[in-house]
């Protein structure tokens, strides 16, 4: 299925981009932290959750929406 | 009261609200970008009893962004500064300025004498002790972060809602996230996030409209995209602060960034009794120290090797001159070791020590 796939914070830095749509074949989070991991080897390093339409997940999580987002913690004030 | 006509003329507030935002206690943690709208506005609206905390003092370059500052509080403390300027903006309320660093030995204490707590801070080390400060003491706290162009905000420790620790359970590494230095904000970002705060403190303490708990609002302000994620609490992490309560006064670790490395002499390290020896030379640089006491990690090789440290022992590290083994001890300390000791002068010195202690034998 087809993601669109939000970045946030530091993490736009690493993807050059917001927001970008991608083909995605694997089941759950973990495959998909896989593909994008592949993409962006960077993002490994880096902390942030996956929110998909707009709810936390886990590893386990299975993907089942089109909307997801990676939600870094924002350490400035 | 003339002061807070506009507010009293609002059905949703009135007098009776009025008087309650000023029998409010809020503790502001950061007077910086955050903090300062924040304070401001919670100065204008009457809020009682105003606390800030911070150590830092004010800086040029936070002129730009924390709006309650000039070049008459240059060089002067953050809590100092900004308590003066707000008894200029509002003279009927009590103000109480700490110009300390918020620490475990010192939250519990502070936290406690006031009933919603607002994170203004920049690190997240500080983050995760406010956080948790606020479980432990049962506060809600009204938090906000900011990165560039974009902020996030929510209500934590809400009415049996989530913390901090049920979004982010795991406090980011050191490398992971740059919050050691300056990386550059819109000045008028923390102003926008800052103002949310305010505004949901303020409906707390009124009981009026609908809370940001339990979801927390990403806003960005070059294309004004705000998203809501919700969050769930989780006991499990609620539960991990709450058994710290009994020694949470203990727990302070200087942050990363200000951790000096511990130097100790030869004598002071054969004086601990449960030590690892570690060598962080190159391979065959003399003196070639072999002994099983000594464990052989170069410099290099160090944070492939780290579960080689036994955290169960304090690690006295050394090199040649003492150069390298600073080093390796600031890497074990990124790692969160922090038991790790760097020899002072150099591998000689242990060399000698070890070759007395056989011949004692």
């Amino acid at each position: 299925m087809i993601l669109t796939i939000k970045y946030f914070g530091l993490l736009t830095e690493i993807t050059g981009r917001s927001e970008e749509r991608i083909e995605f074949l694997g089941k759950n989070i973990s495959d998909l932290k896989d593909v994008l991991f592949q993409k962006y080897e960077a993002l490994k390093n880096k902390d942030f959750q996956i929110a998909q339409d707009n709810e936390l997940t886990t590893n386990e999580t299975m993907v089942t929406a089109t909307e997801i987002a990676l939600l870094p913690p924002f350490a400035g004030g | 009261m003339t002061r807070y006509s506009r507010h009293i003329i609002l059905s949703e507030i009135g007098q009776e609200g009025q008087d309650r935002l000023s029998n409010s206690k809020v503790l502001v943690v950061g007077a910086g970008g955050l903090g300062c709208p924040v304070l401001q506005y919670f100065a204008a609206a009457g809020i009682g009893t105003i606390g800030v905390i911070d150590f830092d003092t004010v800086s040029e370059s936070n002129l730009q962004r924390q709006i309650l500052f000039g070049a008459s509080t240059l060089g002067i403390n953050k809590a100092i500064a900004a308590k003066a300027r707000l008894e200029d903006l509002n003279n009927t309320i009590l103000i109480n300025a700490y110009p300390e660093k918020l620490t475990h030995k010192n939250a519990l204490a502070i936290f406690q004498d006031y009933d919603i707590i607002v994170d203004g801070t920049d690190n997240f080390s500080t983050r995760y002790l406010v956080n948790d400060t606020s479980i432990i003491t049962n506060k809600p706290l009204v938090y906000a972060g900011i990165y560039k162009f974009e902020g996030q905000v929510s209500v934590f420790n809400y009415k049996n809602g989530p913390s901090y620790r049920c979004l982010f359970p795991k406090q980011p590494e050191k490398d992971s996230t740059p919050n050691c230095s300056e990386i550059g904000v819109l000045g008028v970002l923390p102003g926008i996030i800052g103002t949310l705060q305010a505004n949901e403190v303020i409906k707390l303490i009124l009981g009026i409209g609908e809370v940001l708990s339990g979801k927390v609002l990403y806003y960005n302000s070059l294309n004004h995209q705000i998203n809501f994620i919700k969050v769930n609490r989780s006991e499990k992490e609620i539960q991990k602060v709450m058994d710290t309560k009994t020694f949470f006064e203990t727990l302070d670790e200087v942050s990363i960034c200000e951790m000096p490395i511990q130097v100790i002499s030869i004598q002071d390290a054969i004086n601990k009794k449960n030590v690892q020896w570690i060598d962080v030379r190159d391979q065959n640089i003399n003196p070639e120290i072999k002994h099983s006491e000594v464990l052989q990690i170069p410099l290099k090789n160090l944070e492939q090797n780290l579960n080689k440290i036994d955290v169960s022992k304090e690690q006295v590290i050394f090199c040649q001159v003492g150069i390298k083994s600073k080093k390796a001890a600031s890497i074990l300390q990124n790692h969160q070791i922090h038991t790790s000791f760097s020899l002072k002068n150099g591998a000689f010195e242990v060399l000698e020590y070890f070759n007395n202690k056989n011949y004692d034998r």
